[in-house]
């Protein structure tokens, strides 16, 4: 039987999504304790000379024309064919955009069974999945003969799905890819500063510990550096140093961002009831008795004038940019 | 002019909403207006209206209401009462003319999302915050005597305590309940609460104008009220106060209910000895709109604060029947962002600032609304930090030494 | 233009989740149940197209607590029909079950066009939309935020990480998976909802016995440890920067590397 596990792997616009480093690190134990290899897919046009740092012992490597921008009809066509021949032990998807047009539709149509928003996998076959908005579990035995597998971040580090050392590419050719329902027409930019917070994944907020307008230029670094939005609460917002589409609170919007990093924000009821949506809270704030740390996840008491200047750096560093 | 009107002409919106103001008590008068603009220039945000309330009668007069319908400055409106109470011709500007246009806006659909929230957590959880109910009575503990829950102690009480929203479930106005719950068990009240049963009164959905919802939330508390045996109903809430004392008597539902400084100005006798320590402070008192101007109470809290030794009770210029409101009025609270994006002020700064020109260290209040948003004033207003916001029964606790 | 939009009640997350006896379930004794945050995006996209270029909206929901609340609601809002599923939905009915139960009444139905939540935050098992397309032969695009409707196509603004939208033709009939409709949904007073009650009537649909193949099966449900105090970060400003760069690393927010 066929050990191995299939990472389908993630790409827009030239960049490898974070996700797929993720997944590639997911399948290590559960890959070295069945004997099987890692093996990436790497589906696009042009696109080998992204396989470079995954972490996988080789890369099916899948190259046409149509493939150069994802479109669910033409991906689930060449997956469908790849995975019915291989029957590998596993294919991962991402729980994204990308990822959850395929599987649940591959599932189907190769009668495979389908484990969603998986956050680890064991050693032993087992995941543990992530429902209820975090608050549950359910944990189970990976199904056979294939397991369908959408994956989200949070249980592996990035780092751990990235390798110097270049794997083996293996091109396959794409099966016919014509009469497809679906077409990709163009991709619309997001407009500057005309954001929405409250599909934002990484929220940079301020309150009142920011003490004033020149200060937010600190946020918005940081911001920047990091990828994310700058947001605010009330008395900041009331000021007129944010707009009011930045804001976060009873008369604003309700976020529901993956890290929701605050900023001198007290964490008063009326801005608390919008943020406990949030995957994790960062709260930094001088003052030990702020409520914001009974919300956060992970908290400090140092300066945030101290601390935001020197994380931007780190981040940049980080990035190697 | 008489125009006949054909029998077969279709009633237009104009005809149909003014038909509604006469349903409502003493709605005809809005034939009497006289178009004086008292109610316009009493109006705390009627100069950002396109429409204050004496143009709004102009127009209907005029056969263009559907003009005023679109606007939306009936959202500006916090039914704070000072229109209705100051009408030479006594109409019912506030139950009748914003309640009902408010409903027809919501039944357009164009409520602002704010609202459009508080709403629906109303209908689901039964609070506009959208917080389990299960949890509504999470407030008593390390009250001792422990506080009754009538669905667990099954037992007749003299006084039914309708807590409300707010003072249940904010941390800031939860004090001010254990507060209240503290004086109840010094003066040997037997009382009991609903807890998890209570439903929001629904008198501030009412007047934003959800009457379905606020049926719906009546009832539900009717029923449970039907469940139980006591005397009276207090409540902490003057809102709860208007709705169980005027409107759920027209549903049937109708119970002897007085609000807490009414019941507690009755045991001043009682009280007094119990009132132990000196607090040496000045204080003012503001007028809640629906203690004071809706239902005409003026001097039991009043009563109160003058029993706190070495308290004296200044007031503020705007007092009693002028009072200023706070903001929250009847659904107010859940406008103040919409209302923040036209005006950039709110009524509570205008309130605090006032509060500030009286040389008082405290600013006494009486209902759930005010200390959140007193006390945020508070924050933005330059060199308010020295005022200090405090329920009357805050401060008899304090007195008391509790 | 028939538009067809299963929906789905869900655990309600306000209240507290508890695992029942046999540990590998959620106990339904205090479960309350919501709609599904994201049909109620694809109620309100359907009713927006209906206003935009006329047809039939038809709301299909199984047999939970709740359910004709939901629909007398849609109703209110503008739903022309309302159908509600039927069946042993005992144990639960995971998403390929239900799948399999909607095509076969939407082959009769023989809609233009099908729209549904994204996801429910209760999927164990993918999510409905992809897996209800394939049981119909019908293309699916996901984390949908526009439609617009032309000739035999749908042009629809598909969401990216990031604010990234791609636009993307999909022929019809199709199933498309709304991530959040063109505005959000709409508020409709209770008395139109009440009056909906007297003037709307629901469509019984019988399903026959449900199995729940396609998933996994589940030995064990927990909840993770709840941390009541935030994990305080010691030390100066370098020292807490540092950590917090490495959370940000877990969490997997700082993308490490072209």
């Amino acid at each position: 039987m066929n050990q191995d596990i299939f990472v389908i792997i993630e790409h827009l616009q030239g960049k490898i999504a974070n996700i797929s480093y993720v997944m590639l690190a997911a399948v290590r134990e559960l890959a070295q304790s069945s004997g099987g290899k890692v093996i990436a897919v790497l589906l696009g046009h042009n696109a080998q000379g992204l396989a470079g740092n995954l972490a996988a012992d080789q890369v099916i490597y899948i190259d046409h024309p149509v493939l150069a921008d994802f479109t669910s009809d033409a991906f689930q066509k060449v997956l469908a064919g790849l995975i019915d021949e291989n029957k590998p032990k596993a294919v991962l998807f991402g729980h994204t955009s990308i990822g959850m047009d395929l599987a649940g539709v591959l599932s189907v149509r190769l009668g495979l069974p389908l484990v969603s928003s998986c956050l680890r996998l064991q050693g032993d076959g087992k995941f543990v999945s992530q429902i209820c908005g975090g608050k549950i579990m359910a944990e189970g035995d990976l199904p056979g003969p294939t397991a369908i597998v959408t994956m989200v971040p949070g249980g592996y580090k990035p780092e751990q799905g990235q390798s110097s050392q270049s794997p083996e590419v293996t091109p396959v050719s794409a099966p016919r890819l014509d009469d497809l329902r679906v077409s990709l027409k163009q991709y619309i930019e997001p407009e500057a500063g005309d954001v929405d917070i409250s599909i934002e994944p990484l929220l940079i907020a301020v309150g009142r510990g920011i003490q004033n307008q020149d200060n937010i230029s600190l946020a918005d670094e940081l911001a920047e550096t990091l990828g994310g939005v700058v947001c605010g609460s009330r008395p900041v917002v009331d000021q007129g140093w944010l707009p009011t589409s930045r804001l976060v609170g009873k008369s604003g919007k309700i976020v529901k961002p993956k890290v929701y990093l605050a900023l001198g924000i007290s964490g008063a009821p009326e801005h608390a009831e919008s943020i406990t949506g949030s995957d994790v809270i960062i709260a930094v704030n001088t003052d030990p008795a702020a409520p914001i740390f009974n919300l956060a996840k992970y908290g400090t008491t140092a300066n945030l004038f101290d601390v935001v200047p020197i994380l931007t750096d780190k981040v940049r560093q980080a990035k190697g940019s | 002019m008489i125009v006949m009107m054909e029998v077969s002409q279709p009633i237009s919106f104009n005809e149909k909403f003014l038909a509604s103001l006469y349903e409502v008590v003493d709605g005809e008068r809005i034939r009497t207006c006289l178009q004086c603009g008292t109610c316009s220039g009493i109006c705390p945000f009627g100069y950002l209206m396109d429409f204050p309330p004496g143009l709004m009668i102009t127009a209907l007069r005029a056969e263009m209401f559907q003009e005023v319908m679109n606007t939306d400055s009936a959202w500006m409106c916090v039914s704070c009462y000072a229109c209705t109470q100051f009408c030479p011709s006594k109409i019912p500007l506030t139950a009748g003319l914003m309640t009902h246009t408010k409903e027809e806006l919501l039944l357009a659909g164009r409520v602002p999302s704010e609202l459009q929230s508080a709403l629906e957590n109303s209908q689901r959880y039964g609070n506009p915050m959208g917080e389990s109910p299960r949890k509504r009575a999470d407030w008593i503990t390390g009250i001792e005597p422990k506080v009754t829950i009538m669905g667990m102690a099954k037992r007749p009480v003299d006084v039914l305590w309708f807590v409300g929203d707010y003072a249940s479930y904010h941390p800031r106005v939860q004090l001010i309940t254990k507060a209240v719950a503290r004086i109840f068990n010094a003066l040997g009240v037997d009382f009991g609460i609903l807890g998890p049963e209570e439903n929001s009164d629904g008198d501030s959905q009412r007047l934003a104008g959800e009457r379905g919802l606020f049926e719906m939330l009546a009832e539900k508390n009717g029923r449970v009220f039907g469940k139980y045996k006591f005397n009276e109903i207090i409540t902490t809430d003057p809102h709860a106060y208007n709705a169980l004392k005027n409107i759920y008597p027209e549903l049937g539902i109708s119970y002897p209910v007085r609000h807490y400084t009414q019941f507690l100005a009755d045991r001043l006798e009682q009280l007094k000895p119990l009132l132990k320590n000196e607090l040496n402070i000045n204080a003012v008192y503001h007028d809640p709109c629906y203690l004071g101007r809706a239902n005409g109470i003026y001097d039991e809290p009043r009563a109160l604060l003058q029993a706190v030794p070495g308290l004296k009770l200044l007031e503020l210029p705007h007092n009693y029947a002028n009072s200023l409101c706070c903001g929250g009025g009847g659904g107010g609270m859940w406008l103040d962002g919409f209302q923040w994006e036209k005006a950039h002020v709110r009524m509570s700064e205008w309130r605090v600032r006032e509060a500030l020109t009286s040389g008082a260290d405290i600013l006494a209040v009486a209902c759930p609304y005010e200390p959140p948003r007193f006390e945020d004033a508070i924050k933005t207003v330059k060199e308010a930090n020295r005022l200090v916001v405090r329920d009357i029964a805050e401060l008899l606790n304090e007195a008391m030494g509790e | 233009m028939d538009i067809v939009v299963p929906v789905k009640l869900v655990p309600d997350l306000v209240e507290e989740l508890t695992i029942d006896a046999s540990g590998a379930a959620l106990d339904t004794m205090w479960l309350r149940l919501i709609i599904n945050e994201f049909d109620d995006h694809a109620i309100e996209q359907a009713i927006l197209i209906k206003e935009r270029v006329g047809g039939k909206v038809i709301i299909v929901s199984p047999d939970a607590e709740g359910v004709d609340d939901l629909l007398f609601t849609a109703s209110a809002k503008g739903a022309d029909q309302l159908i509600k599923l039927n069946g042993n939905f005992e144990g639960g009915v995971n998403n390929h079950a239900l799948g399999r139960a909607l095509a076969a009444l939407f082959k009769e139905l023989k809609p233009d066009l099908v729209l549904t939540g994204v996801q429910a935050h209760n999927d164990l098992d993918g999510s409905l939309g992809p897996i209800l397309a394939e049981y119909l032969g019908m293309p699916y695009i996901g984390y949908v935020s526009g439609v617009n409707i032309e000739a035999g196509k749908a042009s629809v603004r598909k969401e990216y990480p990031g604010g990234l939208i791609a636009e993307m033709d999909v022929s019809l009939p199709a199933v498309l998976g709304v991530q959040a409709a063109e505005k959000p949904p709409r508020y409709v007073a209770i008395s139109k909802v009440r009056q909906a009650m007297k003037t709307a009537s629901i469509d019984d649909h019988l399903v026959d016995a449900l199995e729940s193949e396609g998933g996994a099966e589940i030995s064990r449900m927990f909840q993770p440890e709840a941390a009541s105090q935030a994990i305080m970060i010691e030390g100066d400003a370098d020292e807490v920067a540092t950590r917090l760069i490495d959370v940000f690393k877990e969490l997997g927010v700082l993308e490490s590397g072209g």
